[in-house]
């Protein structure tokens, strides 16, 4: 049975509206104020150093493209793999795959030493580098989710539509892949230079993805049974289980190679804020809490329970990219094997390279979300993204007995 | 052992003086791209030559300090910052072989790969090497991703976090982008040592030999086929234009 869904823009008339605007205007405008001062003063004002190179705003970049290629799943899912429950969503993963894309480039942007170069990056392109590739690569993937929009609002162009879909998903499935071999191409720090960085940033993506877009989703419509949720639960809970799986296989590898001992006991065992953040922030919080709460017959038929599992996996992946972007960092290069360092200026002798993160960076990175969100809702206050009934039997007719 | 080295004065008068003028005459920004072309006009850089270091760690003092030092001068590293976020082309390391006990002391700079991880990582081919093997920025194109300092293995690199004053016209700095050890490129070109090189010998320890690997009469070509010497991280396959003896 095929039913034509109508689609309707938001009202913008509540005042929860109003205030997700104020509050996400409130933060751009803190970003916008740290990058001032970050261009101003310089990074010093930051937690960043000369050995701890990529901080908090990169995390929070990373977060969001990453979990703006997976975002775009949930419209995969319903062109590529023709799966008509997820149709009607289609239209609001797409866009919110741009949106969080913007807002994850706007961070890595203002924090370039030199963000009024910009046009020099847009223009000197070096091949070699994987850095130019996602320029390349991001700038394609705005484009074509832009076009798969166009393409489900007119009706004239919904032949071309899957074509679209697809090449959007193989599009965003390199995208990732590209983010995750940024620091696979690290050859020299032992925690990046593996090939699971980029699988694992992959699945990190999914569940990243899933978890914002039900959030949404719930948010925009109290009607939604836990029926037509059971499905993209299960999604979510398998997706959870592989990028476990990755992880484990990254660290299981890791401690199988004899000279990564090191930065593996770092990390499980001894490494601070990076081993805590691991074990209880990614394990328990972002991996054993959602999975309890999404399985167990006690919790699992809640709405609420729903909404806290997705919390608890942005999160644990939240935890899971810092542990890896700046864990690997804070780790120290072995300059000298087979030699202890007992001198040096520059801080090769230590056994861990400290690093605090700054309100600056927490600005920024917040920021980069305040544009997401308000991109997404002008968005959708112009264009009809949002289905215009969002009840169990207007998603997924099947279920209707 | 300590003493401040000041390369031969009158020479470097005269490289400070045509600097500025030079300097003076073209807009600051532009001298940002100058350093790179600092080689003498009728003598193109030639891929035929690759220029090398060898620094015998034998001969290298514990505690001294006289290249550093000259570096410092010759490239106005004088900012006052924190000891993390301070610009460093070059440091001294002290190291205990873990098998043996035996202790070393060597000065670290950049490698001057022939495989840069730097120069393949960085997205506007701000960082580069030229077809002598120096490896350079360009600081007119570094857009400061740092994404360099990440790939290089030897901790080489640093990022300015600060406003910078006081430069020296023929080293330009600037603040949000990264710089490292440039072998001195503008003096290499007139046919000098670098300053660390020049300080090491004024001191009388002799540790550093710079010169052409790829001429096979050069001092340091002789000398390489004569001793055992070693790079750092063999394992990476950067072929490092610097060389240690006897680590
Ligand atoms: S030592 Fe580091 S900065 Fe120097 S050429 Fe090699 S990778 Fe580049
Ligand atoms: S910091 Fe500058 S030199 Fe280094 S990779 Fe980025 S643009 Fe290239």
């Amino acid at each position: 049975m095929k039913k034509t869904i109508s689609y309707r823009i938001i009202e913008g008339k509540h005042p929860v509206f109003y205030w997700t605007l104020g509050i996400s205007t409130f933060l751009i405008l803190l970003g916008l104020y740290a990058a001032y001062n970050m261009e101003h003063y310089g990074h010093i004002i930051t937690g960043m150093t000369n050995q701890i190179v990529w901080g908090m705003p990169h995390v929070f970049a990373i977060f969001l493209i990453v979990a703006a290629s997976g975002v775009l799943n949930v419209a995969s899912i319903s062109s590529v793999f023709r799966k008509s429950f997820y149709h009607p969503l289609a239209r609001l993963s797409a866009l919110l795959a741009i949106t969080m894309l913007v807002g994850g480039l706007m961070v890595l942007v203002l924090d370039l030493g030199r963000p009024d170069r910009l046009i020099i990056a847009m223009t000197h392109y070096n091949f070699k580098s994987i850095f130019s590739w996602n320029i390349i690569l991001y700038n394609g993937f705005i484009l074509l989710c832009a076009l798969y929009i166009w393409f489900m609002m007119e009706r004239r162009m919904h032949g071309s539509k899957p074509t679209v879909g697809l090449v959007a998903f193989l599009w965003r499935l390199i995208l990732t892949t590209g983010t995750g071999s940024i620091f696979g191409f690290l050859v020299a720090r032992e925690a990046y230079n593996t090939a699971i960085l980029p699988p694992l940033f992959i699945a990190l993506s999914l569940v990243l993805g899933l978890a914002v877009f039900l959030l949404l989703l719930m948010f925009f419509s109290h009607a939604l049974g836990e029926r037509i949720l059971q499905r993209p639960k299960i999604l979510l809970g398998v997706l959870i289980g592989a990028v476990f799986y990755f992880v484990l296989a990254y660290h299981l590898t890791h401690l199988y190679i004899t000279g990564r001992h090191g930065v593996e006991y770092f990390i499980l065992a001894d490494g601070g804020i990076y081993t805590i953040l691991f074990w209880g922030g990614y394990i328990f919080l972002g991996t054993i809490l959602p999975l309890l709460l999404l399985y167990h017959e006690r919790f699992s038929h809640s709405r609420v329970s729903i909404g806290s599992a997705c919390l608890l996996s942005i999160l644990g992946g939240f935890s899971l990219l810092y542990v890896i972007i700046i864990g690997g960092q804070a780790y120290p290069l072995d300059i000298f094997p087979g030699m202890e360092v007992i001198s040096s200026s520059f801080f090769d002798a230590a056994s861990k390279h400290p690093y605090t993160p700054s309100g600056w960076e927490f600005m920024l990175g917040m920021g980069g979300i305040g544009v997401s969100v308000i991109l997404t809702l002008i968005a959708m206050k112009i264009l009809p993204f949002l289905p215009a009934n969002l009840t169990d039997s207007d998603i997924d007719p099947e279920l209707l007995d | 052992m300590n003493e401040e080295t000041s390369p031969s004065n009158d020479r470097r008068d005269f490289l400070k003086t045509t600097a500025v003028v030079a300097g003076l005459t073209v807009a600051p920004g532009m001298l940002l791209y100058g350093i790179s072309e600092a080689k003498p006009d009728e003598k193109a850089v030639s891929s035929k030559i690759r220029w090398g270091m060898l620094i015998d760690t034998s001969k290298c003092a514990d505690g001294c300090d006289a290249c550093v030092n000259a570096c410092v001068n010759e490239h106005g590293l004088t900012e006052e910052t924190t000891p993390e976020t301070k610009a460093q082309w070059i440091r001294k390391v002290g190291l205990r072989d873990k098998q043996t006990g035996t202790v070393h002391s060597l000065p670290m700079l950049c490698q001057h790969c022939e495989f840069p991880p730097c120069t393949d990582v960085c997205p506007t081919g701000a960082s580069f090497k030229r077809a002598d093997g120096i490896v350079l920025v360009d600081r007119h194109i570094c857009i400061g991703c740092r994404y360099c300092m990440m790939a290089c293995p030897y901790k080489a690199r640093s990022f300015i976090h600060e406003t910078l004053e006081n430069q020296k016209p023929h080293s330009p700095r600037g603040k949000g982008t990264v710089e490292s050890c440039n072998f001195c490129v503008y003096r290499v070109d007139k046919g000098k040592q670098p300053a660390c090189v020049e300080a090491c010998n004024q001191d009388g320890h002799q540790a550093m030999l710079f010169g052409d690997i790829n001429d096979p009469n050069s001092e340091i070509s002789k000398k390489l086929k004569q001793v055992n010497s070693s790079v750092l991280r063999p394992d990476m396959r950067l072929n490092p234009g610097v060389r240690y003896q006897g680590l």
